[in-house]
C-alpha cells in the first residue's frame, strides 16, 4: 500500500471524474448538485480547470450542454444527482440523441449495496435512459471508471454523434482506484464506425452526377458534424458542379443563404423552389441527411422519378424511409472529398442550365412572400430585420420550437455552420433559452440570440437566472402572439379552428420579469420602433427580455399539407381559408 | 383513402412479411439483453423467438439468435440497428446465407393411459424423441428438431394428454467450415 500511496494515478472516482473532464480538454461543465454527486462538487470545488456552470433545472444543463457542444463541434458536458436529477435530463438527451449532439452526462447514483432498494433519490438511470442515448454505463468498480469515461467521451463524440451516459454510484465515488490517461483499448472493440466510403460506390455517384440534367443536393446536420473539412468540401462541390442546394433545419450554414445556388430549406416549411426542385429533380444527393418525414411529405410521391444517392455514416439511416440506389457509408467530410477528387479528374461540368431556368420560375413564385403592416409587426419581418440588424456580426441564434422556429429557418441567412442551434428532431419547447446559455458561455464575447416564442420561454425561464448569474448577455427575441402558434395553425387548418388550449392566458408581463430576474426588459409593438429596439438589444451587454408583439393570428408559410407531397405546397397567396380547405382534404372544414 | 387530420403522413404498407433468423454476436455484458430487447420493443419490431447464452467464456461473448418477422425494409433496418449498438459484434441474417441449421429443443409432457400412452410412445419415436421423465401415468418427452417438426410433434400429442411444453427457442448455424 505505502509504495501506492505516491503514485499520482491513485485517486477517487469523484477525482478520476474531474481528471477525465481535464484530460479530454473540457474547460465547462453544467450541472445540478445532489445528494448524490457531492463528492464530484467537492473535487470541482478544489480546482480551476473545470468551471462548472449552475443551472436552475437540470434540463437547462442539458440543453446548454447541447447548444455549447453544437455551436463549438466539442463534446457537452452535463453533470446532475441521481434520482430526478437524472430523470430531468431526459429531454435533453432524446433531443441529442434526435440531432446527433456529443453530450457527455454525468449522473450520481445511489451507493451500489442501495441499487433496487428503492432508496432515496435512486431510480434506475440506465434502464430509463438506454433508449434515449447512443449508450450508458453504470459503473460498479472505481478501477473501471477511467476506462469507462474515456469510451464515453469516445463514443460520444465519433461516428454518428450522440449522448452518452455514465451512472457513477456514490460509494465509487468515494472509493480510491487506479486512472489512466485516455488510451485506445478503452474502447469496445464492436465499435468501429465506418469513415472511408466504398470506392465503387463513389464512382457510380460520380457518374449518376456526371450525366444528371435535373440535380439537386440536399445536405443535413451530418455535414456540420463532421466539420469544417465537409462544409469546405460542400461548398467545392456546389462550386464545380453548379448545382443546386436546399438543405434541412438540421444543415442551414453549411452553405451560405448568401449563395447564389442557395434554394432555401426544404420540407414541410421550406422554400416552394426548394420542395419542386426535390420533387422533379432526375438526380438527388443527400449528404448527412436521413429523409425525414418533415422533409420528405408523402413518401410515395417523394420525389418520384430521381436516382438517390445517400451519404450517411450511420447505416441505419439508410433505407429507412426512403429507398436509394447508390448508398455510401463513411463520414460525409471523407466521401465528399473523395466525390470531388473522382468528378474532378473524370467528369466535367454538367449543363444544367434548362434546370436553373425552371429553378428561376419556380423562385418567381416567391414563395416567402408576406404582407408587411404600418401598424402591427409581422412575425416575419422581425426576424427579417433582426437579421439585417445582425449580419456581419459575430452572432450565432438558437430557437424554440413552433412558428418563431420555422420563421427564423427561413428569413435569418446563415453564412457559416455552427451558428444556429435548434431542436429539430424532437422538437422540444425550451430549447432555445438554455442553449443560447450554452453558446454563450463558449463564446463569451459573441452575440447569442434565442428567437422565442412566448409559451417555449416559459418552459425554461428559470434559467434566466442562470444567465443573471454567470453576466452571460444572451438575447431573448420573443415572438409574442399571444398563442402556441404552431399548435393553433394545426387547429386551424386540421380541426375546425376549434383553439383548443392554444392561447397564452395569463402571459406574464416579460419586461418586469425581466427585471425580476436582474436582466433587461425591452418591449415593442409598433413597426416603426422595431429597429431601434432590436438595436438597443444588441448594445445592452446583459441578458435581455425583448417581447416583440407580433401579429397574433399570422401564420406559417409555405406549407406541404400532411399526406401531401412536394409539388402540392399550399403558398401563402393561396393560403385564404377555401384553399386551405381543400388542400387539407379530409380534414375538418375550415371556420 | 382520405387522411385523417394529422401532422403525420400515415401510409398503408402492403410488403409482404418475411421470417428471419438473425444470429447476434454481442459482448456479454450487464444490460446487453435488455438492449437488444429494449431496440425490438422501442421501436416496435417482432420477436418470435430468442435464445441467448454465453458461448466464449474467455472473451466474454454471447450469442443471441433472433426470429423476427417484417418487410423486407423492416428486416434491414433490424440488422443496422443491432449492428450499431456499442457492445454488439456482428449481425448475421441466417436466413439470408441460406446456408444455416437451425434447431430448438422441446420438453414436452404427456399425460394418459391405456391406448393413448401407447400411441404417445411410438409416436415419440417415430419422431425421435427421447423419455427423460416417466411414472405409470405420465411421460416427459425431449425432442430436438426445427420449429415445424416440434410444432407438428406437440399437436400429435395434444389429443393423447398433453400436460405442458418447455422450448427454447431457434439456436442457428452456419453449414461447412466458416465460421461468423
Amino acid at each position: 500500500m505505502s509504495d501506492k500511496s505516491h503514485d499520482p494515478n491513485q485517486m477517487t472516482g469523484a477525482a478520476m471524474i474531474v481528471r477525465a473532464l481535464i484530460d479530454h480538454g473540457v474547460t465547462d461543465i453544467f450541472g445540478y448538485p445532489g445528494g448524490a454527486v457531492l463528492p464530484i462538487y467537492d473535487e470541482i470545488f478544489q480546482q480551476s480547470e473545470v468551471q462548472h456552470i449552475l443551472v436552475r433545472h437540470e434540463q437547462g444543463a442539458g440543453h446548454a450542454a447541447e447548444g455549447y457542444a453544437r455551436s463549438t463541434g466539442k463534446p457537452g458536458v452535463a453533470l446532475v444527482t441521481s434520482g430526478p436529477g437524472a430523470t430531468n435530463m431526459v429531454t435533453p438527451l432524446t433531443d441529442a440523441l434526435m440531432d446527433s449532439i456529443p453530450l457527455v452526462c454525468i449522473s450520481g447514483q445511489v451507493p451500489t449495496h442501495l441499487i433496487g432498494n428503492d432508496a432515496f433519490q435512486e431510480c434506475d438511470t440506465v434502464g430509463i435512459t438506454r433508449p434515449c442515448t447512443k449508450h450508458n454505463w453504470l459503473v460498479r468498480d472505481v478501477n473501471d471508471l477511467a476506462k469507462v469515461l474515456h469510451e464515453a467521451f469516445y463514443v460520444a463524440t465519433t461516428g454518428r454523434p450522440g449522448p452518452v451516459l455514465v451512472d457513477v454510484p456514490k460509494d465509487v465515488q468515494f472509493a480510491t482506484g487506479t486512472y489512466h490517461p485516455p488510451r485506445k483499448s478503452d474502447v469496445h472493440r464492436s465499435y468501429a464506425p465506418r469513415v472511408k466510403g466504398d470506392a465503387t460506390q463513389i464512382r457510380k455517384a460520380v457518374s449518376l452526377l456526371a450525366g444528371a440534367k435535373r440535380p439537386v443536393i440536399y445536405s443535413g446536420g451530418g455535414v456540420i458534424n463532421s466539420g469544417p473539412e465537409a462544409t469546405k468540401l460542400l461548398r467545392e462541390l456546389v462550386e464545380v458542379t453548379g448545382f443546386p442546394i436546399t438543405s434541412t433545419l438540421m444543415g442551414l450554414g453549411a452553405y451560405p443563404a448568401s449563395g447564389k445556388n442557395w434554394l432555401g430549406m426544404l420540407g414541410m416549411h421550406g422554400t416552394y423552389e426548394a420542395n419542386m426542385t426535390m420533387h422533379d429533380c432526375d438526380v438527388m444527393l443527400c449528404v448527412g441527411a436521413r429523409f425525414d418525414d418533415r422533409i420528405t411529405g408523402r413518401v410515395d410521391a417523394f420525389s418520384p422519378n430521381s436516382k438517390k444517392i445517400h451519404i450517411d455514416i450511420d447505416p441505419s439511416s439508410i433505407n429507412k424511409n426512403i429507398r436509394v440506389d447508390v448508398p455510401i457509408i463513411g463520414d460525409c467530410g471523407n466521401i465528399l472529398g473523395d466525390i470531388l477528387q473522382v468528378f474532378k479528374a473524370e467528369a466535367k461540368k454538367p449543363d444544367v442550365k434548362t434546370w436553373w431556368q425552371q429553378i428561376a420560375q419556380w423562385r418567381a413564385r416567391n414563395s416567402l412572400y408576406y404582407k408587411k403592416s404600418n401598424d402591427v409587426i409581422l412575425p416575419q419581418h422581425a426576424i427579417q430585420s433582426l437579421f439585417e440588424l445582425t449580419r456581419g456580426k459575430d452572432t450565432y441564434i438558437t430557437t424554440e420550437v413552433g412558428q418563431h422556429q420555422m420563421w427564423a429557418a427561413q428569413f435569418y441567412g446563415f453564412e457559416e455552420p455552427h451558428r444556429w442551434m435548434t431542436s429539430g428532431g424532437l422538437g422540444t419547447m425550451g430549447y432555445g433559452l438554455p442553449a443560447a446559455i450554452g453558446v454563450q458561455v463558449a463564446h463569451p464575447d459573441s452575440l447569442v440570440i434565442d428567437i422565442a416564442g412566448d409559451a417555449s420561454v416559459q418552459m425554461t425561464m428559470q434559467e434566466m437566472s442562470t444567465a443573471v448569474q454567470y453576466e452571460l448577455p444572451i438575447k431573448i427575441f420573443i415572438l409574442n402572439n399571444h398563442y402556441m402558434g404552431m399548435v393553433r395553425q394545426w387547429q386551424q387548418l386540421l380541426h375546425g379552428n376549434r383553439l383548443s388550449h392554444s392561447y397564452s392566458e395569463a402571459l406574464p408581463d416579460f419586461v418586469k420579469l425581466a427585471e425580476a430576474y436582474g436582466g433587461v426588459g425591452l418591449q415593442v409593438t409598433k413597426p416603426g420602433d422595431l429597429e431601434g429596439a432590436i438595436k438597443e438589444m444588441i448594445s445592452v451587454k446583459r441578458p435581455v427580455l425583448f417581447d416583440c408583439r407580433v401579429a397574433a393570428l399570422e401564420n406559417c408559410f409555405p406549407m406541404i399539407p400532411s399526406g401531401k407531397a412536394h409539388n402540392e405546397m399550399l403558398l401563402p397567396e393561396q393560403a385564404n381559408d377555401e384553399a386551405t380547405a381543400k388542400a387539407f382534404a379530409g380534414g375538418k372544414a375550415l371556420v | 383513402m382520405n387522411q385523417p387530420a394529422s401532422a403525420y403522413f400515415i401510409e398503408e404498407r402492403h410488403d409482404p412479411n418475411e421470417t428471419h433468423t438473425l444470429a447476434v454476436l454481442v459482448q456479454n455484458e450487464p444490460g446487453v439483453l435488455a438492449r437488444v430487447i429494449g431496440l425490438f420493443s422501442g421501436r416496435g419490431y417482432n420477436i418470435e423467438s430468442l435464445t441467448v447464452s454465453e458461448t466464449e467464456s474467455q472473451t466474454h461473448l454471447s450469442r443471441i439468435t433472433i426470429v423476427t418477422t417484417g418487410t423486407p425494409m423492416v428486416i434491414q433496418q433490424i440488422k443496422h440497428q443491432l449492428d450499431r449498438m456499442i457492445p454488439v459484434y456482428q449481425v448475421v441474417d441466417m436466413t439470408q446465407t441460406k446456408r444455416s441449421i437451425e434447431r430448438e429443443l422441446a420438453m414436452v409432457k404427456v399425460r394418459g393411459q391405456g391406448e393413448h400412452r401407447v400411441e404417445a410412445l411410438r409416436l415419440a419415436d417415430a419422431f425421435r424423441a427421447r423419455v427423460i421423465d416417466a411414472t405409470t401415468e405420465s411421460f416427459v418427452f425431449e425432442i430436438t428438431g426445427n420449429t415445424d417438426k416440434i410444432n407438428q410433434f406437440i399437436d400429435l400429442m395434444r389429443p393423447l394428454g398433453l400436460v405442458e411444453v418447455s422450448r427454447t427457442g431457434v439456436a442457428a448455424i452456419g453449414r461447412g467450415p466458416e465460421g461468423m
